[in-house]
């Protein structure tokens, strides 16, 4: 493993835009720490099966019953920009 | 004015007795916040009209004949769990003006049970971090040492209690957020077992690791909150629908008979000195009560660090993808294209902890690296659970510090994350394994600053852990 990180690449994959400081910044701190990490690396894990959460539970089902929600002002008074009842957003579609 | 030095049960007692009204209960926790908040800086904000109204109708529901250990107890509750009709920021700028539509299943059992919300507590951004120096708005003090941290995440929710700013107060914990600044600033907290709280509307950091949890002036009003939060939540798959057993009276069980753990690769060189002995008089303590003391072994402890920070930010990488700058929070002017919507909106509203935990987890879970990081995390994850199956087969509750030091400066540990995440050795096993742990004041170093005893119990061992908390709280005081 240890290889060098390209923090371009995976701010890209995260949505993230860095600027070139924070970019200089952050391949240094996640090389130390991935570094770090790699420690897991040492230990024989043939045959180890995986915990996935803090307690062994797996398909957990409820009724499939309507149940009164929030009303919709409740969540659209949260939006960054509204027409009406809807969000509003840039246009992402280019015209045909 | 009512005294801020109360408890939760003693105010509790207080309202009982008509010595006081919840009202004026509340008045005087939002005067000792108008007094002492410049300094301490515990709150992001405070919904004065909102709690005195919630006070107004408890004392009215009092009158009519109704009775609680909650009702008119006036809570602090950190800032990602979500009370309907109050901001909820996660101490980030991408939730500037976010106002919660609905309550979390913890608020929602709380206002059940008549409790009054005074007001936000400060938090490191999203509950990434150790010292509360992470939050986007304000750097919280330690009440012991202005000059201090008070740990973190939960920072705000401890420096309020242990200030006399807030009775009592929720945080959460996903390495340590709840035990750590419990034992910086001096006051008692509990990470229950995973699936023991429900999580449904707290602002998710790392979903198989997160707890919500209670954080007290006593071990009592600890069980007495958790009385209250606990138990199954259909709007929560993880929570285990377990009969929640009464907390209060396992309380009395005493230390004599108990088996107390001591996991030898927490008792290592590296640890304060001073935070050493003062644990080690509590065993010592404990031991003369009459509990038997036991060496076990926890061998995959030095590992916990590393399982924990490719666990846990994978997760966070994952979950922070919500925000986006559609929907709602912080969303960038005049964006070019869908890409540049994104991208600049978390740019400008995650701080640096946030985007630097982001990238590492978005890094170990890309293409070619998931096998080797996060999927070999998750079965060292499983050593270290069996880890602890093994051990408490041999005592009932283990003892080890809460962190390796006290309480630090501010700025001390901001320049070197590894360090830092360093810091939470301790307390990240507990959250790995999905056991439960208590931090509890057991002395103070040279400097007066206090010291954090662990506690740690099985999964849904919370019983255990109160009883020899409580135990400590005895000894401690004597």
């Amino acid at each position: 493993m240890s290889q060098k990180i390209d923090v371009a690449y995976v701010a890209e994959l995260a949505r993230l835009s860095l600027t070139p400081e924070e970019n200089n910044t952050f391949q240094q701190q996640l090389e130390t720490i991935v570094r770090y990490v790699e420690k897991i690396g040492e230990l024989n894990l043939d045959g180890v099966e995986p915990t996935m959460h803090g307690q062994p539970v797996v398909n957990v089902f409820r009724e499939d019953a309507v149940v009164p929600s929030v009303g919709r002002e409740c969540f659209l008074a949260n939006a960054p920009e509204r027409n009406g009842d809807e969000i509003r957003l840039p246009k992402i579609v280019e015209d045909a | 004015m009512v005294g801020m030095d109360l408890t939760l049960c003693a105010a509790a007692e207080g309202l009982r007795k008509k010595a006081f009204s919840s009202v004026e209960l509340t008045q005087s926790v939002l005067a000792a916040i108008r007094e002492k908040d410049g300094a301490l800086n515990a709150y992001l904000s405070v919904d004065g009209e909102g709690a005195l109204k919630q006070a107004a109708a408890a004392d009215a529901a009092r009158a009519a004949g109704r009775d609680g250990d909650l009702l008119g107890i006036p809570v602090a509750v950190k800032d990602l769990i979500n009370v309907a009709g109050q901001p909820c920021t996660c101490a980030s700028k991408i939730l500037t003006g976010y106002v919660a539509p609905y309550d979390a299943t913890v608020s929602a059992r709380l206002r059940e049970a008549g409790a009054v919300f005074a007001g936000r507590t400060n938090m490191d951004e999203f509950a990434m971090g150790s010292s509360t120096e992470g939050s986007a708005f304000k750097v919280t003090r330690n009440p012991h040492d202005l000059t201090r941290v008070p740990g973190g995440s939960s920072g705000g929710s401890a420096a309020a209690v242990a200030g006399g700013e807030a009775i009592a107060a929720l945080g959460t914990d996903t390495g340590g957020s709840i035990r750590q600044p419990a034992a910086f600033c001096g006051c008692v907290g509990l990470k229950p077992s995973y699936g023991r709280v429900s999580r449904y509307g707290v602002t998710a950091y790392a979903s198989s690791l997160d707890q919500v949890g209670p954080m007290t002036r006593t071990v009592e009003d600890a069980a007495v909150l958790l009385q209250a939060l606990a138990g199954g939540d259909p709007h929560d798959g993880t929570t285990l629908d377990v009969p929640v057993p009464d907390y209060r009276a396992a309380l009395r069980g005493g230390i004599k008979g108990m088996r107390i753990g001591l996991p030898r690769e927490y008792y290592i060189d590296g640890t304060d000195p001073d935070v050493m002995a003062c644990v080690r008089r509590t065993v010592d303590a404990c031991a003369a009560a009459g509990a038997e003391i036991v060496e076990v072994s926890l061998p995959h402890t030095e590992y916990a660090i590393a399982v924990y920070y490719i666990v846990a930010t994978a997760e966070a990488s994952a979950n922070l993808a919500r925000f986006d700058g559609v929907r709602y929070g912080h969303r960038t002017e005049k964006p070019e294209s869908v890409f540049d919507l994104y991208a600049r909106s978390r740019a400008e509203g995650f701080g640096t902890e946030v985007k630097r935990r982001i990238i590492l987890g978005t890094y170990v879970l890309s293409s070619g690296y998931y096998d080797a990081y996060y999927g070999c995390a998750q079965k060292v994850r499983t050593l270290i659970r069996n880890d602890f199956t093994e051990a408490f087969k041999r005592c009932d509750v283990m003892f080890t510090p809460v962190a390796p030091t006290a309480a630090y400066r501010i700025g001390e540990a901001c320049n070197d994350p590894l360090k830092m995440y360093l810091g939470d050795v301790f307390t990240v096993p507990a959250n790995l394994a999905g056991i439960c742990g208590l931090s509890v004041p057991c002395g103070r170093t040279a400097d007066g600053l206090p010291v954090g005893l662990q506690i740690l119990g099985p999964a849904f061992g919370e019983c255990a852990v109160l009883r020899a908390g409580q135990a400590v709280e005895g000894e401690v005081r004597t």
